[in-house]
């Protein structure tokens, strides 16, 4: 038996309340890692980066679901510093079942390749685009995944619009396919045109705006005319550059870094105090047979150092098998199609940072719930400790 | 200078804002290979003048000098050290460590030498095989009867070989015959392994297997004469 297995034994002995905090731990760190590392998709500029930075983005004010005016595309076009400008409009389709989820919007195909060069499509597929009148070009993954060939009639259904006669599945002609060149391109764009006579509410909206500026620099000014334009009238809108503006999108849906981090923040106040009970308690069954171990010669720092070694492990153990199982969940969900559309998976280099930091919290844990254990057990004299 | 020598030593402990004196001005010298017997009434100071021998506690007030060290001067991790290296420790209720093996709670001390795994076991069990209890290595505590505990203890409290065993109360918890056996055991330490014992007790026949036996009352040693004469 060596200091280690002594440690390690002091562990075991209380084998049900050692499995509890154990088990605590465990659920904690599978939560982080999990939570964790898609909150961190989520703060990442995955889609827009760099590209982004001339472009800006308006919406309806108030919610970025909302639609806003068809004729502010012109309106805005004729701004200084504005080059071109395209719409966007949110379809919530799918393919055959609800569940084979496609992001699709319906496109103004004429400027929203111009506005969008990293959506890279060959002259002929977007003159076929162009010319079509039920036209709709996809993602060449999305293609491959269900066998679509060009010039194949498939049926889209919508959650939001119906045609005219109220049937809520659409019929359109695939009549190319576009290369992503970035992670997250996923969209399937439809012929604005046809969507705007055929569907129920009728013409003269679109979901928002993307604005190419010639000027980077120019952003906030021209941000900022363009929602005084509107201040007054019955569509106010807001305008921010893209990437700020995918953060407010998926801050609408029930700002999700936050709600996480509020989460893990409770999760993690609980297990700090499950398992500094746990070491207190130990710390109090032990009083009188440190007070041996130090008669029989141990000294103090090295029995608070054991103290201490064990708060360690009791939440280091566990978290290892946390982050390893948060990471496995999250590869299996990531790899599982449905799922991955809702449940971004985390790059590799953000999932081995988070399981870092896990790592780091849980020593940070251990050492925080140790302490006081530990120094107790330095400073104890073996008089009192016999006396207890 | 004496093996065990305490001169002019004075012990009071702070309660609140009373002081209690429990020993005054206590003068007492032993020689090695002494085995002394302590009684005494209860509270009269017995375990805290032993606390103070095997180096556990620090005097008030004068001078513990205990096989050639003086304690007072000591830090507490030199008295840690030292007391790993001199001093074995048995007490009334064996505190033994419930979730070790009795092997294990005798190798316990080795932890504190440069012994490898092999040679703390092999030391481990030369010590069981002294106190007849080789058999019972792998049991623990709680699998144990009070008299086989108190012979795992005394495993524990040789097995580093210190010159000086320190008892208090060793067979205050135990029946008439497993007393004795304890009692036979800390004599055969004394005389064949040369160990100085001093041994606290309220058991006069107890009392009478040491070679020498020293009375305290409210913290002054009396004398009360030799019991037999060591061969
Ligand atoms: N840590 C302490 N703090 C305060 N008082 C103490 C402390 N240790 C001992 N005392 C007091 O010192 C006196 C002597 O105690 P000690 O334990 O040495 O007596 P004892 O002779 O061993 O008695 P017993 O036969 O009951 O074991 C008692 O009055 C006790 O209350
Ligand atoms: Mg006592």
């Amino acid at each position: 038996m060596t200091g280690v297995g002594f440690v390690w034994k002091n562990l075991y002995r209380k084998k049900t309340r050692t499995f509890l905090t154990f088990f605590c731990l465990f659920i904690a760190f599978l939560l982080y890692v999990a939570l964790g590392s898609i909150a961190v998709v989520f703060s990442l500029d995955t889609v827009s980066g760099e590209l982004g930075a001339n472009r800006l983005q308006t919406s309806a004010k108030y919610s970025m679901i909302d639609d806003i005016p068809k004729r502010y595309v012109d309106e805005i076009s004729q701004l200084d510093g504005v080059e071109l400008v395209t719409h966007m409009s949110w379809f919530g389709g799918y393919y055959q079942e609800p569940s084979n989820m496609l992001v699709t919007f319906p496109v103004d195909p004429s400027t929203f390749f111009r506005v969008y060069p990293e959506y890279e499509i060959s002259d002929e597929h977007l003159t076929a685009f162009l010319e079509t009148r039920r036209g709709m070009v996809a993602p060449i993954e999305t293609v491959e995944r269900y066998q679509w060939k060009v010039g194949d009639i498939i049926p889209i259904g919508s959650d939001i619009y119906a045609q005219k006669d109220g049937n809520y599945t659409w019929e359109f002609e695939l009549v190319g396919y576009y290369t992503p060149s970035q992670e997250g391109m996923s969209a399937v764009l439809l012929q604005f045109d046809y969507f705007e006579e055929a569907n129920a509410f009728g013409p003269g909206s679109v979901g928002w705006l993307a604005i190419q500026i010639a000027d980077p620099e120019l952003a906030p000014e021209l941000a900022q005319k363009i929602d005084s334009m509107y201040i007054n009238s019955s569509d106010p809108v807001r305008t921010a550059t893209e990437s700020e503006s995918n953060r407010q999108f998926l801050a609408q849906y029930g700002n999700i870094t936050l709600m996480m981090s509020g989460i893990l923040l409770a999760v993690f106040f609980t297990i700090l105090l499950v398992c500094a009970n746990t070491m207190a308690q130990a710390f109090r069954e032990r009083i009188a047979e440190l007070g041996v171990l130090k008669t029989i010669g141990f000294n103090d720092f090295r029995l608070g150092f054991w103290m201490l070694s064990e708060a360690i492990l009791l939440s280091v153990l566990p978290a290892i098998f946390g982050v390893v199982f948060g990471m496995g969940l999250l590869m299996a969900v990531g790899s599982s199609g449905a799922a991955a559309m809702f449940v971004p998976t985390p790059p590799m280099p953000v999932l081995l940072s988070t399981a870092a930091s896990s790592l780091a919290l849980a020593a940070g844990l251990g050492v925080l719930v140790g302490a006081i254990p530990a120094l107790s057990t330095t400073r104890m004299t073996i008089v009192d400790a016999m006396h207890a | 200078m004496a093996f065990i020598e305490l001169n002019n030593v004075v012990k009071n402990y702070a309660k609140g804002s009373e002081v209690v004196h429990v020993l005054q001005d206590l003068n007492l010298s032993l020689e090695a290979g002494d085995f002394l017997a302590l009684m005494g009434p209860s509270g009269s100071g017995k375990s805290t003048l032993l606390n103070l021998i095997g180096g556990i506690d620090q005097p008030t007030a004068g001078r513990v000098v205990v096989a050639g060290s003086e304690l007072g001067s000591m830090s507490s991790s030199q008295l840690a050290k030292w007391r790993s290296e001199s001093i074995g420790f048995v007490f009334q209720f064996y505190n033994l460590l419930p979730f070790l093996t009795a092997q294990r709670n005798v190798e316990l001390p080795l932890l504190l030498t440069n012994l490898n795994g092999s040679q703390r076991k092999e030391n481990a069990m030369t010590a069981l095989r002294t106190v007849s209890l080789d058999d019972r290595a792998k049991h623990k505590p709680g699998e144990l009867s009070g008299g086989q505990q108190q012979r795992v203890a005394i495993a524990r409290a040789i097995v580093a070989d210190p010159q000086i065993l320190v008892c208090d109360e060793p067979t205050g918890d135990l029946d008439r015959q497993s007393a004795q056996e304890i009692l036979a055991l800390l004599e055969i330490l004394n005389e064949q392994f040369k160990k100085t014992i001093i041994m606290v007790t309220h058991d006069p026949l107890a009392a009478e297997h040491a070679k020498n036996i020293l009375h305290l009352d409210k913290g002054v040693l009396v004398e009360s004469g030799q019991t037999e004469v060591a061969t």
